[in-house]
Order: structure tokens, then sequence, then C-alpha cells
């Protein structure tokens, strides 16, 4: 009995002894539409190696604000910063995954993925020039539907988001009177339309009301069987939003190791790319004060890259191509120092 | 023990206990007074960027940095006003049943379910308001009171607009659901202040139930109403999460209370977790300022209100 109670004491001081040297915990805190690859990741990276990730899906903003504040040792968001803003704070930026921003509708007689919107229509309804479903830029674009004079009720967040941010800066692109009307950002002056709180929130609104129009992330269109519309690329291709349509738009990008990989994915060439599509980005102190939490920072996202590629999928995202992860890690060695030598080898 | 010593013993322990309480007193106060400091600080940059303006402007812009609280104050107001204007009136006739009409059997269990309506969280409100109140109200009220908008003259302004069941109106309506038991139940407490003997005496000269509570009732307890009623508004103007599900959270200030607007504390809640540094967060805390000032000056009229009302009937 006495040596029974002897050995489980050894096991369990050998167990508090092991939770020791693997505590290492890190924090990070910021965009919510990466949040359910973020969380899937930390959990395998937890099985696999012991540290544990604690990500708060606070929002872009709050990310940024917390990593300025270095009260986290990563921040996430999905506006990138410029390279100016990343300098004046002492900071590195790069993306982490990517994925795409869709056009939901609620329309009778339609069927997802039937309604073909252009840019410029999605722009004219948003700013309130195109009011009625059967208005003849609608009509003109998708010959042969069912479309009746029904009112248009557009539908957006009311939170500031990253996700408003790839919709905005993607009609700006398309559309001269909005960028000078309304312009692009996480949160932004609406001309029309009605707020839902989160992707859910606006979801809900796309489904209780008819004749309405929204946008919502992708993976979460998908996963609530939401009715999406084919949208005209850069090549003025007709496409639906998937998976390889975001990696299309992704691969044809320009990533800019000098710039932060400063990139907006919205609107780019190739004839199979998804105009809306976004990466989100992580960032992280230059010149660290706890190296070795850094240092664990960088080894996660080196481990996602390699080994996260197909639960990014299963979660209808899409990965960091190969090539561009090969430029990260290169970026990382040149740019985070600590007392001047190389914290990534 | 000596009884001096003894007697110094209580008066040390009677100072200590005394010395706690007053810490714990000012703590509140200091609280109090350290959220309006907050508020005061936190604003200040965009009270000195946009001056007396930021309260009668509308355009709320984070891509050009321009703020104006016009709409959320009004939606704040607009939505509160509705509120009271529908629970008033039925909160009333939960009290004068209650305390005038109702058999003694059932006063109990009808008073406890006013009080656990009081107990569902908001966001079950909002939940609730957003998925069955919203389709119904949109399909039901809406879309006839729309049609009829044309005949209602100038007046018709107040209900155009799409039927999609989301908006000012709804907002209000969930409100007034909300305040219902609140108003309900202090206007049942100041109702059975009044002593039977002057009721009865009505009663005996051949009033009727009416006359009775309007001549006998009310009078005596107009400024427990009153107060009642300031404290139910307290609780519309603050509330956050029911109104977010189902005003539409749009800056928009329109006379039709079917379109979308906002309040005071759905902007807060919406915008505060992506708000960029700067301009937007202290346009955010300035518009805290505003709802900690009104709300702080509603609750303290309901109080002295209250208070007056107990004084005359040595407590409720």
């Amino acid at each position: 009995m006495k040596n029974r109670i002897a050995s489980l004491a050894l096991l369990a001081s050998l167990g508090i002894g092991q939770a020791f040297a693997q505590s290492t915990n890190i924090t990070g805190a910021g965009a919510t539409f990466p949040y359910p690859l973020y969380s899937k990741w930390a959990d395998e990276y937890k099985k696999s190696t012991g540290v544990a990730i604690n990500y708060q899906s606070i929002g872009s903003g709050g990310g940024i604000r917390q990593i300025k504040a270095k009260t986290v040792d990563f921040g996430a968001s999905d506006m990138p910063l410029k390279i100016e803003e990343l300098n004046a704070d002492g900071l590195i930026q790069f993306p982490a995954m990517i994925g795409g921003v869709v056009a939901a509708v609620n329309l009778d007689g339609i069927v997802s993925g039937q309604l073909k919107l252009s840019g410029a229509v999605l722009a004219d309804i948003y700013l309130a020039k195109i009011t009625s479903w059967n208005d003849p830029a609608i009509v003109a674009l998708n010959p042969g539907a069912s479309l009746k004079a029904d009112p248009i009720t557009v539908v957006r967040r009311a939170d500031g988001s990253g996700t408003t941010f790839l919709f905005t800066d993607y009609l700006s692109k398309v559309s001269a009177e909005w960028k000078s009307k309304v312009g692009s950002g996480t949160a932004i002056s609406w001309p029309t339309g009605v707020g839902g709180k989160g992707n859910e929130g606006v979801a809900a609104y796309i489904q209780r009301i008819k004749g309405s129009i929204g946008y919502v992330e992708f993976a979460y269109a998908k996963r609530n069987k939401i009715s999406f519309t084919q949208l005209q690329n850069a090549d003025q291709q007709w496409v639906s939003p998937d998976d390889p349509n975001f990696a299309a738009a992704a691969a044809n990008a320009k990533w800019d190791a000098a710039q932060g990989f400063y990139q907006v994915l919205t609107n780019q060439p190739g004839k199979a790319s998804w105009p809306i599509t976004g990466a989100s980005f992580i960032l992280t102190p230059k010149d660290p004060k706890d190296s070795a939490k850094a240092l664990e920072v960088l080894k996660f996202f080196a481990w996602t890259a390699k080994n996260g590629g197909k639960m990014a999928e299963e979660l209808d995202y899409v990965p960091i191509p190969p090539t561009v992860s090969a430029q990260i890690e290169a970026y990382w060695r040149d740019a985070v120092k600590v007392n001047g030598a190389a914290l990534w080898k | 023990m000596e009884v001096s010593a003894l007697s110094a013993k209580f008066a040390r322990e009677d100072a200590l206990f005394n010395l706690s309480a007053r810490t714990a007193a000012f703590a509140v106060l200091a609280l109090f007074l350290g959220v309006f400091f907050f508020l005061v600080v936190g604003a200040w940059p965009a009270l000195r960027e946009f001056g007396f303006g930021f309260f009668t402007e509308s355009t709320w812009d984070p891509v050009k940095n321009q703020y104006g609280a016009l709409s959320p104050i009004t939606g704040t107001l607009l939505t509160s006003a509705i509120a009271l204007l529908i629970a008033v009136p039925i909160s009333f006739g939960i009290a004068v049943f209650l305390t005038e009409l109702c058999p003694a059997s059932l006063k109990g269990s009808f008073g406890t379910m006013i009080e656990l309506l009081a107990s569902i969280p908001s966001i079950i409100y909002g939940l609730w308001g957003l998925l069955i109140f919203a389709p119904l109200y949109a399909e039901h009220v809406q879309a006839h009171l729309g049609g009829w908008a044309k005949s209602l003259g100038p007046l018709g302004v107040l209900f155009q607009g799409a039927p999609i069941g989301i908006g000012i109106s709804t907002a209000g309506i969930i409100l007034s659901f909300m305040v219902i038991p609140f108003i309900a139940s202090v206007m049942r407490d100041v109702f059975e202040t009044v002593p039977p003997i002057l009721k009865e005496s009505a009663y005996a000269l051949g009033a009727t139930r009416w006359e009775v509570v309007r001549n006998v009732v009310l009078p005596y307890t107009k400024v427990g109403v009153f107060g009642g009623i300031m404290l139910g508004l307290g609780r519309a103007l603050g509330e956050t999460m029911a109104v977010t599900f189902v005003i539409g959270n749009a800056y928009n200030i329109s006379p039709s209370l079917f379109e979308a607007g906002n309040s005071i504390a759905s902007s807060i809640a919406n915008e505060f977790a992506e708000a960029g540094e700067g301009l937007h967060v202290a346009s955010l805390t300035a518009l805290g300022l505003i709802l900690f000032l009104i709300t702080t000056f509603v609750l303290i009229v309901a109080r002295l209100m209250l208070s007056r009302m107990q004084k005359k009937t040595g407590g409720i």
C-alpha cells in the first residue's frame, strides 16, 4: 500500500515536472476571419508538440492594438499594414492563410451559383443606384432568369471587419464612384442597407429577408448553405467561389517581403481568380524582448506552412503557396533580430 | 476583563467596522467617478476635434475620420420613446389588475410571472425578436401599415419603406417588452401603498373602479408612478444586445419608423472591437459619455421621485 502511494506520488511529480517543462504558452489575438482555422491548427499543434497556442478572435483592429502594446506574442489582421507603419512600430508581417468572400442572395426561383453580377453592378447596388431586381443592368447579365420587380435590400456588416475591408476594397477597385464617395476599410460609411453583427448576423438577415443581398465569408456561406452568386473577375471571366479560385488569385499576386508582404488579393488577374479573395496576416515584433516566445511563434507558423494545408482545405480556406512560404522563412531570417543575431536559422 | 477594557475593545471593533463599511461605500463612489473620468479623458480628442458639431452632425465615416453622433442619439431617444409609449399603458393595466381586480389566490403567481419576465437575459429577447417576432411583424403589421400609409396623409411618412421587420419600430417594440416588468412591478408596489380607507371611502360614495383608480389611486401615487416610468426609461436607453439584433445598425436618420437606424449602445457594441486608434475610438467613447450622462440624469430623477413617494408613505 505504502509503495503504491509512493509510486503514485512519484508519477504525479514527474507529470508536474513534464508540465512545467512544456508550459510554453503563446498568445495571439486579432482577426475573426481566420479564427476557425487558427484554432484547429492550435489544437493539432498542441497534440504534436505540447505547445499551447491561445488565440483570441477579438477582431483585426484589436489584434493590431494588442501587438503594438506588446500584450500578446502575435497579432492577426485581415487588413495588412503598410511598410511605414510596420517600421514605425517595429513589427514584421506575413500572410498565414487565404480565404474568399462571396455575395449572397435570397431570391425565389434562383439557385445558388446561378445569378451573375459584375463588379460595377454590385457597386451600384451598394450605392443604392440599382434598387430593384429587374433593373436592366441585372437582367442584361442574366437573360432568362426569373427576376421580378422586387426591391433589393442591401445587407452588410455592422461591426468593423476584415471581410468588409476585402469587400469594399474590391468595390473601390471596380467602381470609381465607390472609391471617391465611400472608399474602403474595416468600417465605412454605408450609403444604404441594414447591418448585421458578424457573418452570422449578416447571414441571418439574408435568410430572413426576401430580395436581400449581402456578403459573407465563403467558408461560412458553404457550411450554412447560403445561396451565392457568380462574379466577373479582372479577366472578364465568370467565376464561382471555390478553393481553386482563391488559390488562383493568390498565385497570380506579387508577394514582396520588402513591403511586409503587403498584398490585397482582390480583383487579381488570371482566368480562374475569384475577385474577392484575401489573405490574413500575422504581426510579430522585429526585435522581440522574449526571444523564446518569439521563436515559438515562428515555429508554429513554419509548422502550419508544412502541415496545415490539409486542415485549411477541410475548413474551406486556402494555405499559403509553398513558394511564398519559402519567401516568408527567408524574410524571418533577415528581419527578426535578437541582439543583432538572426532568431530564425 | 475589566468593564472599561471591554468597552475600549468594543469601541475599537466598532471603529474598525465603521471604517470598513465606509470604505466599501466610498469605493462605489470612486468607481462611479472613475468611470466618468475615463469616459471624459477617452472622449476628449473627439470632442476637441468636432466640438459641439459632434452632437448635431449625422455623418459617421471611419474612412474619412468624420464623426457625428446625431443618428445614434436620435435612434436611442426614438426607440426608448416608442418603448415607453407601448409599455406604460400595458404596465398600468397590469398594475391595476394586480392591485384592484385580481383574486387574491392569483396575485402571487401573476406577480412572480412578471418578475420572471424581467429576469430573461436581453440576448434572448434579441434572438427571439430577430428570428420569431421580426418575420411576423413584417408580414402581418408592416405590410398592412405600409399599404395604409398613403391614406394617412402626412403621417404616412412614419410607415414608409420595405417591410423587412427590422428597424427603429421593431427595436422600440422589443424594448417595450423588456421594460414592462420593471414599470409594472414598481407601479404595483406604489399602488399597494394607497391606504385602504381612502379607496373604501370612495367606493362607499358610489365610485366605480375606474373612478377610484383615476381619482384616488393615481393622484396619491403619481410621483411613484413617474419614478417607475423613469426607471424603465433608464433601462431602455442603455439596452444593447437586444437592440443590436433588430435595429438594423445603419447610421441613418429617417422619419420612417420602418427604416433601419442605430442606438448609442448598439454602435459601441458593433464597432469598438475593430475601431482604429485615434478619433474612431475617441468618438465611440464620446458616445459612451453621452449615454452615461443621459442615463445618470434619468436615474437620478427616478430615484428622487421614488424617494419623495417613500417619504410620503413612510416607506413602500
